[in-house]
């Protein structure tokens, strides 16, 4: 998507705010952050949804979706967050914004636990925490009109704006880039790529400080997705917001993103600067995500050798493999991955990775060199360019010669 | 913008004249957009034949309103007995088609002459009473219970539809018959015909309840997982306001569809039930009694099983008409 170049333009002086001090942005600003500081802090996060069965609704197993992810989101940055389909990058999204109660771990928001607040406890959290959400079509009640839709929040937090609510919607509306006439007109009235800005307004109603998008372009049209991905950009430097952007692959954080982490079936695997990222990606499930997205289909293999490809699909997230997780779909398997669980490293200063055998770094486990024979498999659909060069070595040694004749 | 229709930008909003065509209305400014309610109801008005059907049951509670009205206009009562009109010799009605006059337009009854046309607009006041009252018990049960059942989930979702598919599998019919035919004679200071009337809707809306509570509950179960719930959770929404807010407009359409398709299996019930003789007794007039006494004179007098035979038929025919219209109004796409 964002490729063009009119979105770099944007993307670059808002990769600028991340980091360095932020420049004055919206006078609209009365943040208690300032920018650079921590406003959300994620510690030991686990989401484990109960599998129930029969009559008495007992507990057979559970869905670990989040299964112990820290991080911390500081004030003005985005933070992008990627990963395959069921990773629980949802279930993490919902987690911080608390539409979900831990079954593990601590969510801090500027400093507060906010871990186990209730619905009342929470309501006026909810003003500084938004969402916004995938799709389009099933974020807006087609029963309420817009100006509903988006005077909800004051309606819900008691708040009356300057001038009063509708005053305040149709603002809105004009900031989101839509007609503020169309207040009275239900969602069905409206494509979807207006319906994500209506969902967007009313997520900046309240004036928050984090906002949470999660996939929010992906059910649109690949035309109308820079366009909101540029609409998020534009409001962060004006109103001087936080995101976290989850999307299920790398282009569309790319340019928004100033640090980005890779989700594997609950895990964090990898988390670091865009930059260094981009530069020099450290985890191989990064690298995969990286080369392109994922084809499971190995007899397709030949056809794109730049692409590395992910055999099978994410494994069950209701019994996850053990060890590094990852360890049945990664070319660089080797027995220390089924058996211990790499943990999140600093290995490069602002670049954490989850990985004994890193790429692009010292490796972690040097004494363990045979690689698993499902790892050898998985190097064939590697292609030499990408695979490092000793575990390169190592596959070519077992799998003697066969890789050749079968790329061709 | 590359969105089809009509993309509206703040800086250039649209002109006035735009804006006119675009609302489908020259009034004012602010765009007045059309609620789903509004788009069924003009698509409804467009479907003929579930207008034709609207229009007539329009007419048959007209009929059942004004039950002593209209008989006194055509100067009969339901119960006053014609003897004079009867053949001695075979007990039916003198004269051809059931004794048809200007008098009795659609004749007597055999034996004892009550005029037929009476009978009939009265009949209607206890079809369309038991039809009506008895798919609002129904649906007022069904819809609490599905929705407890399908917003709270859990164990209460458990027992309420364990009960429902027990209810659906009873053998409802026989257990009105017996229960109907055991009911005392005076109770909650009603007698005779008005306990079987009252005991007849609640019996029948009580086995209709499980109908409507297995579609309430899918519904909410579906719509609970809608994204706008969690958006109205995300701004401090809770869950009553979640539930008459956000859930319950959006389940009055398909509650809507199920109560117009109800009321006519209930009159259908209710007929059965009279027709078998549980249910309301003479000489209160009500169509399946009527089918009923009319069967031993099936070929001396036919038209006396064909006029309450078509009562029925027409009452039937026009709710289902009308009830489809209204799902097929309802139910399009809009709906999500
Ligand atoms: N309410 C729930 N109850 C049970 N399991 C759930 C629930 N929500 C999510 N899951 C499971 O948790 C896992 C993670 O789901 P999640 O929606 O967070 O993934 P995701 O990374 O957002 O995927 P996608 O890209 O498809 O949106 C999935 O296996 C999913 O089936
Ligand atoms: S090398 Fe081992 S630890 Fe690293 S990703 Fe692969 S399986 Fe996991
Ligand atoms: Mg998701």
């Amino acid at each position: 998507m964002s490729e063009k170049p009119e979105d770099a333009a944007v993307t670059t002086s808002a990769q600028s705010d991340g980091a360095g001090p932020k420049p004055a942005a919206g006078t609209t600003l009365t943040k208690d952050a300032a920018p650079g500081e921590t406003l959300l802090k994620v510690t030991g996060l686990q989401k484990h949804f109960p599998i129930r069965k029969g009559l008495l609704q007992r507990q057979v197993g559970a869905v670990r979706a989040v299964d112990g992810i820290d991080f911390e989101v500081k004030s003005g940055e985005t933070l992008g967050v990627v990963g395959e389909s069921g990773c629980g990058k949802s279930t993490m999204g919902r987690l911080i914004t608390r539409l979900l109660e831990p079954t593990a771990g601590t969510v801090e928001f500027e400093g507060r636990d906010i871990t186990h607040l209730g619905v009342s406890g929470m309501r006026p959290m909810r003003r500084d925490v938004q969402m916004i959400f995938q799709d389009p079509y099933s974020s807006l009640n087609p029963r309420h009109t817009i100006g509903t839709i988006i005077g909800a929040p004051f309606k819900l937090q008691g708040v009356t704006p300057e001038g009063g609510i509708k005053k305040e919607v149709q603002r809105l509306l004009s900031v989101v880039g839509l007609n503020p006439e169309h207040y009275n007109r239900y969602p069905h009235e409206f494509s979807g790529g207006q319906r994500q800005r209506i969902g967007i307004a009313r997520a900046l109603a309240l004036n928050p400080k984090l906002v949470v998008a999660d996939e929010p372009v992906s059910a649109l049209d690949v035309s109308i997705q820079a366009q909101v991905v540029n609409l998020l950009d534009d409001l962060q430097q004006e109103l001087g917001l936080t995101y976290v952007i989850i999307a299920h692959d790398l282009s569309v954080v790319r340019h928004v993103s100033d640090r980005i982490a890779v989700m594997y079936l609950g895990k964090i695997v990898e988390l670091a600067d865009r930059e260094s990222l981009y530069k020099a990606p450290m985890h191989p499930y990064t690298k995969a995500l990286m080369s392109a997205v994922p084809i499971p289909d190995p007899r397709r293999r030949a056809a794109k050798s730049e692409r590395i490809l992910l055999k099978g699909d994410v494994p069950s997230p209701i019994s996850p493999p053990s060890g590094c997780r990852f360890h049945t779909r990664c070319w660089k398997a080797t027995e220390i991955c089924t058996t211990k669980e790499p943990p999140l490293l600093e290995l490069k200063p602002g670049q954490q990775v989850a990985c004994h055998h890193p790429e692009n770094a010292e490796d972690q486990a040097p004494q363990d060199t045979v690689l698993l024979t499902a790892a050898k498999e998985a190097v064939e659909l590697v292609p030499d360019a990408v695979v490092s060069a000793d575990a390169a070595q190592k596959a070519r040694a077992e799998a003697t010669g066969e890789e050749p004749e079968d790329a061709k | 913008m590359t969105a089809p229709l009509h993309e509206p930008t703040a800086e250039a909003a649209p002109s006035a004249a735009e804006e006119a065509v675009l609302a489908g209305s020259a009034e004012g400014k602010a765009v007045q957009g059309r609620s789903l309610g509004r788009i069924a109801w003009e698509r409804l008005k467009r479907d003929k034949l579930a207008l034709t059907g609207g229009i007539v049951v329009l007419v048959l509670i007209a009929i059942a309103l004004l039950a002593p009205v209209i008989t006194n206009l055509v100067g009969q009562d339901p119960e006053t007995h014609h003897e004079d009109l009867i053949d001695p010799l075979f007990s039916t009605p003198k004269g051809s088609l059931g004794g048809i006059s200007a008098d009795h337009p659609f004749g007597v009854e055999p034996v004892n002459g009550r005029d037929v046309f009476a009978r009939i607009v009265y009949g209607a006041r206890i079809s369309l009473l038991v039809g009506f009252l008895s798919a609002l018990v129904a649906v007022v049960l069904g819809t609490v219970l599905g929705v407890l059942a399908g917003y709270f989930g859990g164990w209460l979702d458990a027992v309420i539809s364990r009960v429902m598919d027990g209810l659906l599998a009873f053998p409802q019919l026989l257990f009105i018959i017996a229960l109907v035919s055991v009911m005392p004679n005076e109770m909650l200071g009603l007698t005779g015909t008005g306990v079987r009337i009252f005991v007849m809707i609640l019996v029948i809306g009580f086995f209709g309840w499980p109908y409507v509570g297995r579609v309430v509950r899918g519904q909410t179960l579906s719509l609970r997982e809608r994204e706008y719930v969690e958006a109205a959770r995300s701004l401090g929404a809770g869950r009553l306001y979640i539930l008459f807010k956000e859930l319950l407009p959006n389940l009055v359409a398909p509650i809507i569809v199920y109560t117009t398709m109800m009321i006519p299996t209930n009159i259908l019930t209710e007929a059965a039930l009279s027709f078998l003789g549980v249910g309301v007794k003479p000489p209160t007039a009500s169509w399946g009694q009527m089918l009923s006494s009319a069967i031993d004179y099936y070929d001396s007098d036919p038209m006396y099983m064909v006029i309450p035979g078509l009562a029925i038929f027409i009452t039937v025919l026009a709710f289902n008409l009308f009830g489809d219209g209204v799902r097929d109004a309802l139910d399009p796409k809009g709906s999500r």
